[in-house]
């Protein structure tokens, strides 16, 4: 085989490995799409919504587990949100070139890929253990904590997108800094910023681990935050890993409200971000 | 003129008092980022200081793991954290590599978004969702056909077949590493494919011009170009991979046995907290469990720190 054809046949076997990788990554998307559509639409029905966990051999729902995740990730969200972006502001307009600043998001980025369980064992140490109880506030906290480095980084990434010639207009205006971030910068990443929000709300609505030692989980229905409280990924962890075939239908159907949620809330992400012109 | 210098020298206080107290505000928000790095080690130290105290080094280097001795050692969730790890980058990393260079180099340019979409729709979805997929999809059928099949031919090789001896249960280190290897993959593609995307044009034009083929061009223009970025990008899947909790907790199988065939049960730091934390009765096992935890945090704040670096390096890099 001469050198010209030993080229071409090398490069067609890359070219062939690269497809196959690219259609392996995919088939796995669909395969973990297809079971759970196929075993989640299975068993879902009404009653999902509105019944609390049952105990086994018995039919219920999953509404107690709904609710609290609901009441969790709003309370991460309320909290995680102004944290972040003002966090994300300050990288973003007070440290250019700052040493201080380029720690700030060294650490920042730390954050945001540690193990979510390690963050489930701080929020075990510094309210579950001083309160002497599992509670909704600790599983609250733990998703705010797991939430802010998203906000953070989508934050400052999208208020850096933002010309500097609008900030030097307003400036030239007689504005005070804060208020030139208040009403022209926010102002006009407003949609990056909300996208954000969107992705780190998708982000803690499937968090598990973090949950395990802080909300831990209730069988029944509660409404009170200083207890613990039932949340749909851990219902789904304890009732996938029992024996029990109806805990485990139950379990297919959270799992696909929860993943249905998330790709929703991404696809609107994205969407979003493509409607206001932040994507490339 | 003297009246309108003197509303402006009256007015910029007030501005100035509002700039000090934003900037106060958003400094001490940033503070609060460090904060809770800086609690999450002192809680971690504070927690797992009886244990460190009772066991001294040793504990990494111990395989024991026994509640009713109160005998606690790390090596087993060590081994299998760092053993699941390897295999999901062993399967991980090509792969990733291989969707990277379809998107940029090879892809027609109307597929290149939703083919991207897609990868990162893979890295949303939840672990829990791919434990679940694990344990009553992906365990059986490993259970069924990959098992014995690797069973009959690499477990016959002498020595090297240890790695792949007993019986077909489905539930065990390999299936895990597999289980990392699916989820860690969109993080590396994704981190390939923007740092494959940072070459300029000019240079993979010039070699394209003089007759490269694509395969030539990826390994001799643009992967000595982005070495750094890819290395880092696999570090950062490195660090998801041993980090990560549910998906493995489902399928590991929670031995604390180190076993050498990886198709029987393991488990890792972070399966064993989810498993026995809540469960864990006195103070020593306790305190174990979050040993173990500090564990998993030094190692993947080595890795990602690393991680960040390269890609700190490959950012200024492109920058000039």
């Amino acid at each position: 085989m001469d050198l010209y054809a030993r080229r071409r046949m090398s490069n067609y076997v890359v070219v062939g490995l690269s497809l196959a990788a690219t259609a392996f990554g995919l088939l796995f998307l669909v395969f973990v799409l297809g079971t759970l559509l196929v075993n989640g639409i299975g068993a879902l029905n009404l009653t999902l919504f509105t019944q609390a966990t049952p105990p086994p051999g018995s039919s219920g729902g999953l509404i107690n587990a709904i609710c609290g995740s609901l009441a969790m990730t709003a309370i991460a969200t309320l909290v995680g949100t102004p944290t972040g972006i003002l966090a994300g502001t300050f990288l973003a307009e007070y440290a250019h070139n700052s040493r201080f600043g380029e720690f700030v998001r060294f650490i920042n980025d730390i954050l945001l890929s540690a193990p979510s369980i390690i963050v489930g064992l701080f929020v075990y140490s510094i309210v579950v253990v001083p309160m002497g109880h599992f509670s909704a506030w600790a599983g609250s906290i733990a998703l705010a904590i797991i939430m802010i480095p998203v906000i953070v980084r989508t934050t400052e990434d999208m208020l850096s997108l933002v010309p500097s010639a609008l900030r030097e207009a307003a400036a030239a205006l007689g504005a005070p800094k804060w208020k030139i971030i208040v009403t022209i910068t926010y102002r006009s990443a407003v949609q990056g910023m909300l996208t954000g929000v969107l992705l780190a709300v998708a982000r803690i609505s499937g968090e598990t681990a973090p949950l395990l030692f802080t909300a831990l989980n209730n069988q029944f229905w509660s409404t009170n935050l200083n207890a613990p409280m039932a949340n749909l990924p851990v219902v789904i962890f304890q009732f996938a890993m029992s024996p029990y075939s109806d805990w485990q239908a139950l379990a297919w159907a959270g799992a696909l409200l929860i993943t249905v949620t998330i790709l929703l809330l991404n696809i609107s992400a994205r969407l979003f971000a493509s409607w206001s012109g932040l994507e490339k | 003129m003297v009246a309108i210098t003197d509303t402006a020298r009256r007015r910029r206080p007030a501005g100035g008092g509002g700039d000090a107290v934003f900037h106060g505000l958003t400094v001490a928000f940033a503070v609060l980022v460090l904060v809770i790095l800086g609690g999450v080690i002192v809680s971690l130290v504070y927690g797992a200081w009886p244990a460190l105290q009772k066991f001294g080094v040793g504990f990494v280097f111990n395989g024991a793991w026994n509640p009713v001795t109160e005998n606690f050692g790390a090596l087993a969730p060590i081994y299998g954290t760092l053993v699941t790890s390897l295999i999901a980058m062993l399967i991980g990393i090509p792969v990733a590599f291989g969707v990277a260079l379809f998107i940029t180099e090879l892809c027609p340019k109307w597929l290149k978004r939703p083919l991207g979409t897609m990868i990162e729709l893979l890295a949303a979805i939840p672990s829990i969702i791919y434990g679940i997929w694990g344990l009553f999809v992906l365990a059986p059928f490993i259970q069924q056909y990959v098992e014995p099949a690797l069973i009959g031919t690499l477990g016959k090789i002498p020595g090297f077949g240890l790695l792949f001896a007993g019986p077909p249960l489905g539930i065990g280190v390999l299936t895990a590493g597999f289980i990392l290897a699916i989820m860690v993959l969109p993080f590396i593609a994704s981190v390939m494919r923007d740092v494959f995307e940072t070459v300029p044009p000019m240079l993979k034009e010039s070699a394209y011009g003089i007759g490269a083929t694509t395969t030539e061009v990826v390994w001799r223009v643009v992967l000595p170009f982005t070495r750094i970025g890819v290395v880092g990008g696999i570090l950062l899947g490195l660090g998801r991979a041993l980090g990560e909790t549910m998906a493995v907790t489902f399928v590991i199988g929670n031995s604390h046995h180190i076993n050498l065939s990886i198709l029987q049960p393991g488990t890792t730091i972070s399966a064993a907290l989810a498993n026995e934390f809540t469960e864990a009765v006195g103070d020593l096992y306790q305190s174990s469990l979050i040993a173990l935890g500090f564990i998993l945090f030094l190692i993947t704040f080595v890795v990602l720190a690393a991680a960040k670096l390269m890609l700190i390096r490959l950012q200024k890099g492109a920058g000039t």
